[in-house]
């Protein structure tokens, strides 16, 4: 009887989710250390200075997201929008400051991205839960200066809602919006696109706009096996979750990946060998650093290279190959002498060269693998040589010890013009005041 | 002066607990059983915590507070400024480092150093509290 009374005094919290989001997060990291920008419209470019990736709400009605940088030049000075290269030293930093400081204020976390996370709050007191998601809200804003929002609910789906709900109505909700009752749920699906519903992109929103379906309310109230049948799975858990019914766990440990992928723009254009091989081995190596810190092996690696694609003038050209390893492995030196064979195969003298890509494939957990008893199996002096790499990488700085093939200061070096100081991450960049 | 010995430093970011004796042959260490967990300066300064920054000390304004050019300040931001503290401001977006005071209800950013004078935060002004500086670290190698 005891027993029977627990179980079901448990079971009777109904399960809450939030969401946090950081508003402009990258935006925001530059703005923390420079109070002088703070009404200043700012613009986050990618690797390479490439295109807009991120941008501050007061410079979203001048730019768009995925717009080049040198065509865009001109409109910011006219704006007086300041520009950023990725400064992913720092977003990383501040990223793990904010995940901590919401860590030690909910019961479970699900860190999501960099700049949000799924916190479980079930079985909190209903009536407190607003509060809470305002003193989240303040804590992260006071310890990071990081502006955020949350979205509460009882499913991630409707999280997600909510947050976007906060966001939109800033002003009117103080970033917190909280859809546990019904009837605001219910008031707030009505008047939501069903584009913004999480996992809805641009083609399903078409083919769902096709049957009518216009709201999120409209997918909460459409046919589940319909939606199962025509669509998927995914989008029948979407439409559940949306009515209030959770199909959605937290999961605050993320699943190892299944490939790992280093690709980059290269500062410049390549057209020799030895410089595009020398850009390899250092893609080979972080994908292993990457490969290792998730505990995998791997059987197969993938080489690519291409040429510009949009230039008129340019030969176009691009290639991959696929190599085969002897054992599953996690060897920098191995995987890196793979790959550094295949790229043999695809380069072709003649083209200029703006992009490699490495991947690891066909990944598998330790011990995981049995197909042949006999099969060879990576040395234990692998390991070790491997474990010590790391350590010292770990301990003086990434790319302290390298393969010889990895130069320190490559001149095919992704351009960061409009870098800002590494200003938690470097003693030699912390910011100076006067 | 008096000094206070407060012991070994453990490495930044690893405390070691102490088992490190091997078991002798012989006699025991008679320190065995004394054996403490190492202080580490991490955890005395607070720097792992996601409210800490490091900021470098530019210029002489506050030398009369033992803060010199080049030294670091341990900065927390999730502290509230009391009248009195050493804080790191941002006024009129321009940050700086100043001892901020409360003066029959008017706000003061006093530097300390008799070359500066006050600066009293008036009506149009804009002030934004960074962080209150709780420890400052300062390098005492001479060339």
């Amino acid at each position: 009887m005891w027993f029977v009374s627990v179980c079901t005094a448990m079971t009777t919290h109904e399960p809450v989710f939030a969401l946090i989001d950081c508003n402009s997060f990258y935006a925001s990291c530059e703005r923390v250390f420079r109070p002088d920008l703070l009404r200043t419209p700012i613009v986050v470019l990618s690797n390479n200075d490439g295109c807009v990736i991120a941008r501050s709400a007061d410079a979203k009605p001048f730019v768009k997201m995925g717009e080049p940088y040198f065509q865009i030049r001109q409109r910011l000075r006219q704006h007086g929008i300041v520009a950023f290269s990725s400064n992913y030293a720092l977003y990383g930093d501040m990223s793990q400051r904010v995940m901590t400081v919401i860590e030690g204020l909910v019961p479970a976390l699900e860190v999501y991205s960099i700049d949000e996370a799924f916190a479980e709050l079930t079985g909190l007191p209903f009536a407190g839960m607003e509060t809470l998601g305002r003193r989240l809200r303040a804590e992260v804003l006071r310890c990071t200066g990081i502006p955020t929002g949350v979205g509460i609910a009882n499913t991630k789906t409707l999280a997600k809602l909510a947050n976007h709900a906060a966001k939109r109505w800033q002003r009117q909700t103080g970033g917190v919006v909280d859809i546990l009752d019904p009837v605001k749920r219910d008031k707030l699906l009505k008047v939501i696109e069903v584009s913004e519903v999480w996992g809805v992109g641009r083609r399903l929103t078409a083919h769902l706009r096709a049957m009518n379906i216009n709201t999120a309310w409209d997918l909460a109230q459409a046919d589940v096996w319909t939606l199962r049948k025509q669509f998927s799975v995914v989008l029948e858990k979407t439409a559940r979750e949306l009515r209030g019914t959770p199909c959605l766990e937290l999961e605050e440990v993320a699943p190892p990946r299944q490939e790992i992928c280093c690709s980059r723009m290269f500062g410049k254009r390549l057209h020799e060998l030895p410089e595009i091989r020398e850009a390899v081995a250092t893609y080979a190596a972080r994908a292993c650093e990457k490969l290792r810190s998730q505990r995998s092996l791997c059987k197969k690696v993938r080489v690519s290279i291409r040429t510009g694609m949009f230039n008129p003038v340019e030969a176009k050209y691009a290639k991959g190959v696929i190599c085969e390893l002897p054992y599953p492995t996690d060897d920098t030196r191995l995987i890196s002498k793979a790959l550094t064979d295949g790229l043999v195969h695809v380069f072709r003298t003649g083209y200029a060269y703006s992009k490699a890509e490495v991947m690891l494939l066909d990944l598998r957990q330790r011990g995981e693998f049995t197909d042949d008893l006999f099969a060879t199996t990576q040395p234990a002096s692998a390991e070790k040589v491997m474990q010590v790499l790391d350590a010292i990488n770990s301990k003086w700085g990434r790319g302290t010890l390298r393969p010889g093939g990895v130069p320190a200061a490559p001149g095919w070096a992704m351009r960061r013009e409009l870098l800002s100081p590494s200003y938690t991450t470097r003693l030699d960049q912390l910011w100076a005041v006067s | 002066m008096q000094l206070d010995y407060l012991g070994r430093l453990a490495l930044l970011g690893q405390i070691y607990p102490l088992f490190s004796f091997r078991v002798p042959a012989g006699f025991p260490s008679p320190a065995q059983d004394h054996l403490e967990q190492e202080i580490s300066l991490d955890e005395l300064l607070d720097l792992r915590a996601p409210h800490t920054y490091l900021v470098r000390v530019v210029g002489d304004s506050m030398i009369q507070a033992g803060i010199f050019e080049g030294d670091l300040l341990v900065v927390d931001r999730s502290q509230q400024a009391r009248s009195g503290d050493v804080v790191i401001v941002a006024l009129n977006a321009e940050p700086m480092v100043k001892r901020l005071v409360r003066e029959n209800g008017q706000l003061v950013l006093r530097s300390e150093n008799p070359a500066y004078s006050p600066r009293y935060v008036l009506e149009g002004d804009e002030l934004q509290v960074w962080g209150v500086v709780r420890f400052s670290v300062h390098c005492h190698d001479h060339a």
